[in-house]
């Protein structure tokens, strides 16, 4: 990175000063954004290695490449990394580092030092979580039900839960630190009206963090000091009730998966405007949709124990509650639609990335509404719907939209543009790879192929082998991006301050912003995505 | 002495933010938006004692019946006692008077060891009766003419007070060593009526610890005086 920026002359945030203390050391969010981009992208690495072997073993019907332990380790695994250590913090922790406090025109987030613990936390957290694994591994599933994770499971689970536990405390300070920054941080004129949807979205997500992470904090805690010292909160033995930990554990675990496609939704509505020159349809309906995305994720939480044994009549309830999410989520989808309607689309990498997303989150969100109707629930509870369902929304939804906002923000992060034309093959890659990992999945639940088992009769072989091919497909699509970013770095051409023609206060400073991101604090007097009064001028950058 | 009060709020003006208003509402803020975020944290430790409470009623009244309320009812009072110092303490920062401050934060922490020396008593004598689940729990009334009815839910009971008062104990800790650093940086005279939001957030952190004995006590303590409920 050092000799990347040797050319660019301006003073950044990236040539500001060097040397390894100045990184570990540093309070600029954006520089924290880096640190966090490099960590959560090797941990990216690691919960794809996890799922190469779940694939690889299941190439065949028999369970031959690994034992029934070591596979149920590798799911849980491959769902700890990949849900707490990179698809939560992916894109508040980096984009959202970067972004919101250029987006809302101030020098920094409210709490700079908060935000250097945040990321030492997350370190530490995942450095845990990472030792349990090493010494053996963890086989309770990401979702450490009890009591098998408390009293029978003779694995690591204490290192994993507190690992999760820390890595708990990193997230409630980031999004304390989002909600303060957007409420007091904001440069004259950025009314709530005019705020970015991007923030509005993170907005929401973080109001989630913070309301819900402390809840799994200690219910997580409760588990491994009922391990450590045999307290007795979850023991059936004594009179504790393991449906009381399901209703603890999913009072954040779904509200986080909200946590996780909020920050990815903000994402879409930026690109979707932006290359669609035309202003957000229905700005006030996408920015409170979020907010009652947030709300409504809170009150729909048992609809992942409709077979656990809950009364009929909250499952009922809980049902009726999950079909409301989707107004609001298909609010965004059609709002998205209806502001590519007659606008001038440009099919750049961020913009190919964006479709993927609207598409796959379509049909992750629809079959989420099969998921909350009663009966179809029983079918397919724990089959390989309910795997296809949750990728479709987190893989083809929310890594879609972090890969999105990687291309379409990299120019301002690195001072560097990629080059379009691999980039454009990589979207391509991921979406043609992303469906033939997936699409089966959802064919082989509802023939009733139950996940979480390591073999499988032999009628499945064909699916399982397609999808088998298909993530191999998809791990080259992330690969490449991993090789061009690096390139850009050193032979990229140099980015210019706004190389999409867009609009945002991000855009007004130069690429890599300053450390004090504006030279004079920006005064807001026009409305936000205000395409339709900018001149139309040609990207200089692919086309 | 205004013009060195304004030249030490200066230098406690951090880059990113305007002004000294901007600073002290934000760090005010984040304080509120963080004591929410410990509401929810022992919120599921309130839910899941609501729950078992309906559940196993009479195990919690004969575990509850074991308390030392004379014990709990003194911290309690200590712990008030500290509130009143601590609010006092915040009023003598924002008017000026440094020295008395710091001794009104000295007693705030005395008062804050006597809950947890208070506390250890208590704990001791839970840990001698095998009043602590694990393999070696062991409940009896100490009453052979009323043996207890539920003995064997009361562990749930004792798993949620250790749970509780444990996690309570270690925010009061915490809130000691907090405490300890605003005295120490007011001995070093950081704080002046212009500068002096540390001490107010300190101050509601201290106070919150304080409410949530407020309602740990009765919930524990004080479930029903009457013989197995």
């Amino acid at each position: 990175m050092a000799t990347a920026v040797q050319t660019v002359e301006r003073e950044n945030y990236l040539n500001a000063n060097y040397g390894i203390k100045s990184w570990l050391l540093t309070t600029d969010h954006k520089r924290i954004a880096m640190l966090y981009l490099i960590s959560i992208t090797a941990m990216f690495w690691i919960g794809g290695f996890f799922a190469m072997m779940i694939r690889l073993e299941l190439l065949t019907p028999a369970g031959d490449l690994v034992s029934s332990d070591t596979y149920n380790k590798l799911f849980t695994m491959h769902g700890i990394v990949m849900v707490f250590f990179f698809l939560i913090p992916s894109v508040p922790a980096v984009l959202g580092n970067f972004l919101i406090p250029l987006m809302v025109g101030a020098k920094d987030l409210a709490f700079p030092r908060v935000n250097l613990l945040s990321w030492y936390l997350y370190m530490a957290g995942g450095i845990t979580a990472l030792t349990a694994m090493v010494m053996g591994g963890v086989d309770t599933g990401w979702t450490f039900y009890t009591p098998f994770s408390t009293t029978y499971s003779n694995t690591h689970v204490i290192g994993a839960a507190v690992g999760i536990f820390i890595a708990g405390f990193s997230s409630i300070l980031t999004g304390l630190n989002f909600i303060i920054t957007i409420h007091r941080m904001r440069a004259p004129g950025m009314t709530w009206r005019r705020l970015p949807l991007f923030c509005w979205s993170n907005y929401a997500a973080a109001l989630i963090m913070v309301l819900g992470t402390p809840v799994i904090a200690i219910t997580l805690l409760l588990v491994a000091f009922e391990r450590a010292f045999h307290i007795g909160v979850f023991n059936p033995q004594l009179g504790g009730d393991p449906l009381l930990f399901q209703h603890l554990f999913w009072f954040y675990s779904h509200p986080a998966v909200y946590i996780m496609i909020l920050p990815g939704m903000g994402v879409i509505s930026e690109i979707v405007t932006c290359f669609s020159r035309k202003r957000v349809f229905g700005y006030e309906f996408v920015a409170l949709a979020s907010i009652a995305i947030a709300v409504l994720g809170f009150l729909v939480w048992a609809h992942h124990m409709f077979v656990a044994g809950i009364s009929v009549y909250a499952a009922l309830v809980f049902s009726l509650l999950s079909y409301l999410v989707a107004i609001p989520s298909a609010v965004k989808v059609f709002n998205w639609t209806a502001t590519m309607y007659k606008g001038s689309i440009r099919y750049n990498t961020p913009m190919l990335y964006a479709f993927g997303f609207i598409g796959l989150f379509t049909v992750g969100g629809l079959t989420g509404v099969f998921l909350a109707s009663l009966g179809i629930d029983v079918h397919v509870t724990d089959t390989y719907f309910v795997v296809a369902h949750f990728h479709y929304v987190m893989v083809g939804g929310m890594v879609m939209a972090y890969m999105a906002g990687l291309h379409f923000w990299w120019p301002k992060m690195s001072g560097r543009m990629y080059p379009e034309g691999w980039a454009k093959l990589s979207a391509l890659l991921v979406f043609v790879g992303f469906n033939t990992t997936f699409f089966p999945q959802f064919i082989l639940g509802y023939m009733g192929s139950p996940r979480r088992y390591h073999a499988y009769p032999p009628e499945f072989q064909v699916l399982n082998v397609l999808s088998t091919a298909g993530s191999s497909i998809l791990a080259v699509g992330y690969v490449l991006p991993m090789i061009y970013f690096l390139w850009s770095l050193r032979y990229g051409e140099p980015a210019p301050p706004n190389p999409w023609n867009a609009v945002g206060l991000e855009w007004m400073t130069s690429s890599p912003p300053p450390t004090h991101n504006f030279d004079e604090t920006p005064v807001v007097t026009w409305e936000a995505y205000d395409y339709e009064n900018q001149p139309q001028e040609e990207v200089t950058i692919g086309h | 002495m205004a013009t060195s009060d304004i030249q030490v709020a200066e230098h406690a003006l951090q880059h990113h933010f305007a002004d000294m208003e901007q600073q002290r509402e934000t760090s005010t803020f984040g304080m509120w938006m963080f004591l929410l975020t410990e509401i929810m944290f022992f919120g599921g430790l309130f839910c899941a004692y609501l729950v078992y409470r309906a559940s196993y009623y009479t195990a919690f009244v004969e575990g509850s019946q074991k308390m030392n309320i004379w014990l709990g009812a003194t911290n309690t009072a200590v712990l008030i006692c500290s509130s009143l110092t601590m609010a006092l303490g915040v009023r003598a920062a924002q008017m000026a008077k440094p020295k008395l401050m710091i001794a009104l934060l000295l007693v705030t922490i005395l008062f804050g060891l006597g809950f947890l020396g208070i506390k250890a008593v208590e704990y001791h004598e839970h840990w001698v009766n095998h009043e602590f689940p694990g393999p070696n729990f062991h409940f009896e009334t100490g009453d052979p003419e009323h043996p207890a009815t539920d003995a064997q839910h009361t562990e749930i009971y004792f798993s949620l007070y250790w749970a509780m008062t444990g996690l309570h104990a270690l925010h009061m800790i915490i809130g000691v060593g907090l405490v300890l650093w605003i005295v120490l940086a007011g001995l070093r005279g950081a704080f002046t009526p212009h500068y002096y939001n540390p001490v107010e957030n300190v101050g509601l952190y201290w106070h919150f610890v304080d409410l949530v004995w407020i309602y740990l006590f009765p919930l524990l303590y004080l479930i029903s005086k009457k013989h197995g409920g």
